[in-house]
């Protein structure tokens, strides 16, 4: 609360041009076009609303929209949180490179994922019973889990990596056990990027769309697959915009409550540049060792099937699919390598404006009255909870007017890929804007630092490794989002990465499904290639 | 004292909800709607169990071949200089060069947008009917036509090049669509895969020598899998599709959500262990045509019985400002050059009866003489009350 102390005008005034941006941002590229779409299918479409929530199929539908939600988020922590630990703390070669690693799900489509798992249940005679990998709940699960490792390592592990250790080792000095600091101590400083971060995975569960329909089989149902049924098969917009209504609600509520939970933390932390060190212990080196290996083979396991499906050739094995990349094959607009291009475009842009905006989001929620920070808290956070089909179909309505209109220009794609990167931006840098020592501003402050020298000077550099896990993840996002890119539109010869490898694999013919596999993996190389570049350069920056 | 204001939270939350649901209620009279929840579904199939699939069914019939009493659109006028857009799924593909020879021949400038599949360009057609995104739209279906047509998506124009094209394939009677190209939805089988004699008929799908050896897609999901639904409601109509299909399911039919976790995902194709599914005439040529290590003949084969038909139509999209200019571009799709460059590129078979087809299509996909078909009309009347039905039986 220090920053408020002033209640000088003019420091409001600062206050309130430090929100106004990322909260016109927000109105005019999200609630805006949303609340359009949203209107249009509600207004003289009441009765849908009685419907839609008298309907037994779409109760079981959002029921099960929450629980495995749920279960696939707390799962995802099991499975993350050793390999965060390892990360955060132990200095290894290859430190970087893991974190890399386990990003690369990211970017990968739904669809040669699902066909990774198809082909791991065969080789592991897990294709069926409950914990079969195919057309199961488990499966969607387990696919959760795959693509939201990364969240918890990233986000997670780099807060704690910044967190001082003096706690601990206090403690440590007093006698405490190693696991009842960790309990008592460790945990508590982490829950605020821990809640952060959890909230991410539970929206990408909750609105995933690909691992339910592949995974799930035709019979598992959740709150955004039916939101495509009835605006696609159906063209419903009544029952869709109520459903989409629905969706909103129950993301505000959870993410709300996150919120409160969160705003019950201390607000500061020691925060310090000790970086991770080498683990001194050999006798004890396998605790490490072990739990890189065994997160890593989890995620490891559908990408080898991967490199391999892209190397088997009619001939035994050979690069002749990505050699063929270079050509245009039939089926697709552009070559693949154009493809790839037009993606790494889209990306940059696409990250450019996440962290821009997104940085400005986060010093806004740091510093704006408990309000409008929390407005934005949440308010960021809401286009991951949204549908594709809802957020795609309300821009294509609402930037549609000569002076904006937005549906022709190529910037429409990365701006709503931008949408879904900001979350991962704010839910890295706030945890680490809040955690520092409000007296090292008051104290720059009295020396007449200026506020935005302050900004530049304490938290620019702290927040900086935060952005660059937050911009690695919008990066990320971009390369492999699907869903919403496909609603917009756009010029045939600026098909992105995964619309080609989707177009691949809706073809016969063994050797068009090798190409498919082929620029999957090229595209998983890539991602890992500009992750460990801009890791590199936070690390310069740090030391 | 913290649980309180949460609790707070959550009562403003459902509050404001509460207060845009009534705001919204107050702001219509016309409380029609086209929500069809599960049990009100399941009220009216029960209730339309005993109809048969024909356009007579009442209120509910589809009018989309009524006239629409709409001028077509007479060619001429100079239209060099101007540019119209063509809306695209994300399938529409042509040779590089292609549209360029349009615009070599009229001035016309064409530029292209693509979105997702057929449901998704129609669903947005629709939704963007008032300030539509192009000027000519490609890729509406039969199965989805007269959904296009209700929503008065097109205006009327007659191509002289219609002369070229079958009858059948001309559906709308007012020519507010144009066919382009067509397929057929088929059962496939790897011929080498097969436990009994391969399949001839529908009948010989439900037969136990072929237990759990099928698989198809969820109609309401996936293209083929609405179009191989449609192949068995014309076989055994509306009395008998329901009794059909609980025998595909005693005899271990698999569903999928789309045509790659079927094609690629359990078929013998991808590695899986079925050895029939649903896919398309044109598979068994790209099979040959992409195979890898190269092969003779095609490993699969086409279900002559289970073919369904499926046309693309392009039609001149109401609102635009260049109705003549294209009503030219509609003109050059039906012509020799854009015709003979479709088959390879999207694996359709071309409408102009002129057009000469490449050497793969007439070897491995030859056309099945009478391929099934629905009238659009019978299709948009009972398409929700179908998979409704369909979905109680095989998903339970």
């Amino acid at each position: 609360m220090e920053q408020h102390r002033s209640g000088l005008t003019p420091a409001r005034l600062r206050r309130a041009g430090l929100a106004a941006g990322p909260i016109a941002f927000l109105g005019i590229f999200f609630v805006w076009p949303v609340s359009t779409l949203l209107f249009r299918g509600l207004v003289d479409h009441q009765s849908a609303i009685t419907d839609v929530i008298s309907s037994a199929s779409i109760r079981g539908a959002a029921w099960f929209t929450l629980w495995q939600a749920l279960v696939s988020t707390l799962l995802t922590l099991v499975i993350a949180m050793p390999l965060a630990a390892v990360v955060a703390n132990v200095e290894f070669r290859g430190r970087r490179l893991v974190m890399a690693l386990v990003t690369i799900p990211f970017v990968l489509p739904t669809v040669v994922v699902a066909g990774a798992f198809l082909a791991t249940s065969d080789r592991t005679g897990l294709d069926s019973g409950p914990f079969s990998l195919s057309k199961s709940v488990f499966a969607i699960i387990v696919a959760h889990v795959f693509f939201n490792v990364a969240v918890i390592v990233r986000t997670v592990g780099g807060y704690w990596s910044q967190l001082s250790r003096t706690d601990e080792q206090a403690a440590r000095t007093l006698g405490t056990s190693a696991s009842m600091t960790f309990l008592r101590i460790t945990v508590r400083r982490l829950q605020p990027s821990l809640l952060a971060a959890t909230s991410i995975v539970f929206l990408f569960s909750f609105t995933s769309f690909g691992v339910i329909l592949i995974l799930g089989g035709a019979r598992q149902r959740t709150i955004e697959t039916e939101i495509y049924r009835y605006a696609i098969s159906r063209t419903d917009f009544a029952t869709a915009s109520v459903l989409s209504v629905v969706q909103l609600v129950v993301v505000v509520i959870l993410v709300a409550l996150n919120t409160r939970l969160r705003a019950r933390l201390p607000r500061s932390d020691r925060l310090a540049a000790d970086r991770p060190q080498a683990w001194r212990n050999r006798s004890t080196a396998f605790i490490p060792i072990g739990t890189v290996l065994i997160t890593l083979a989890l995620l490891c396991i559908p990408i080898a099937v991967l490199i391999e499906q892209s190397l088997r050739t009619g001939g035994g094995w050979g690069f002749d699919h990505y050699r063929s990349l270079t050509e245009r094959p039939p089926f697709l607009t552009v070559t693949p390598l154009r493809a790839l291009m037009n993606s790494l475009g889209f990306a940059t842009v696409a990250t450019a404006i996440a962290v821009f905006f997104g940085g400005w989001a986060s010093l806004a929620i740091t510093y704006s009255s408990r309000g409008v920070s929390r407005l934005l808290d949440v308010g960021y956070l809401l286009p991951l909870g949204t549908s594709a089909v809802t957020l795609g179909f309300g821009i294509l309505i609402t930037f549609d007017t000569g002076i904006v209109d937005l549906r022709q220009s190529w910037i429409i794609i990365p701006l709503v890929q931008a949408l879904i990167g900001i979350p991962f931006v704010t839910r890295a840098v706030v945890p680490v804007l809040r955690a520092i020592d409000p007296n090292l501003r008051d104290a720059a402050a009295s020396m007449g630092a200026s506020p935005a020298k302050i900004r530049r000077d304490i938290d620019l550099p702290i927040a900086r490794r935060a952005l660059v896990v937050g911009g690695g993840f919008a990066f990320a996002i971009s390369l492999g989002e699907f869903g919403a890119t496909s609603f917009v539109g756009r010029r045939p010869d600026l098909m992105t990465v995964p619309l080609a490898i989707a177009r691949l694999l809706s073809q016969p013919g063994q050797s068009i499904r090798g190409q498919a596999m082929a620029l999957s993996v090229i595209l998983m190389v890539v991602t890992a290639v500009v992750l460990l570049a801009v890791d590199r350069t936070d690390s310069a920056a740090t030391i | 004292m913290r649980i309180k204001t949460t609790l707070s939270i959550i009562v403003r939350v459902a509050l404001l909800c509460m207060a845009l649901a009534v705001a919204a209620t107050a702001c219509g009279e016309d409380l029609q709607t086209t929500a069809i929840g599960e049990g009100d579904a399941e009220a009216l199939a029960q209730e339309n169990a005993s109809d048969t699939a024909s356009e007579d069914q009442g209120e509910e019939a589809s009018t989309c071949f009524d006239d629409p009493g709409l001028e077509s659109i007479t060619p001429g006028g100079d239209e060099a200089g101007t540019t119209i857009t063509l809306a695209t799924h994300d399938s529409f593909v042509l040779s590089d060069g292609t549209l360029a020879a349009f615009t070599d021949a009229t001035g016309i400038s064409v530029e292209q947008v693509a979105v997702g599949d057929a449901g998704q360009l129609v669903s947005q057609s629709i939704l963007t009917k008032d300030n539509p995104t192009a000027d000519v739209l490609f890729g509406i279906d039969n199965a989805f036509l007269c959904r296009g047509l209700e929503a008065d998506l097109f205006v009327p124009y007659a191509s002289p090049a219609l002369s070229d094209v079958d009858d059948e394939l001309e559906l709308d009677p007012y020519n507010r669509v144009t066919p382009i190209s067509f397929g057929d939805v088929c059962v496939n089988y790897w011929s080498d895969a097969l436990a009994g004699p391969a399949p001839a008929t529908l009948d010989d799908l439900a037969d136990p020598v072929h237990a759990d050896q099928f698989v198809t897609q969820n109609p309401e999901t996936s293209s083929p899998g609405f179009a191989f639904l449609l192949a068995t409601i014309s076989e055994y109509g509306d009395d008998g599709w329901e009794n059909y299909w609980e025998s595909l399911v005693e005899n271990g039919v698999s569903i999928t959500s789309g045509w790659n976790d079927a094609y690629y995902g359990e078929f013998i194709a991808g590695g899986g262990d079925r050895s029939i599914v649903t896919s398309y005439a044109s598979s068994p040529p790209a099979e040959f045509l992409f195979a890898d290590p190269p092969v003779d003949t095609p490993p699969t084969a086409v279900l002559d019985d289970s073919c369904f038909r499926q046309i693309e139509f392009a039609g001149v999209l109401a609102g635009t400002e260049h109705p003549e200019a294209a009503a030219a571009l509609i003109d050059f799709m039906l012509g020799i050059t854009y015709q003979e460059d479709v088959p390879l590129n999207m694996f359709v078979y071309p409408a102009n009866g002129r057009a000469a087809l490449p050497e793969s299509f007439v070897d491995f996909g030859p056309l099945v003489d009478d391929a099934r078909t629905i009238d659009p009309a019978v299709i948009e009347t009972n398409r929700d009350d179908w998979t409704e039905r369909w979905n109680n039986i095989v998903l339970g």
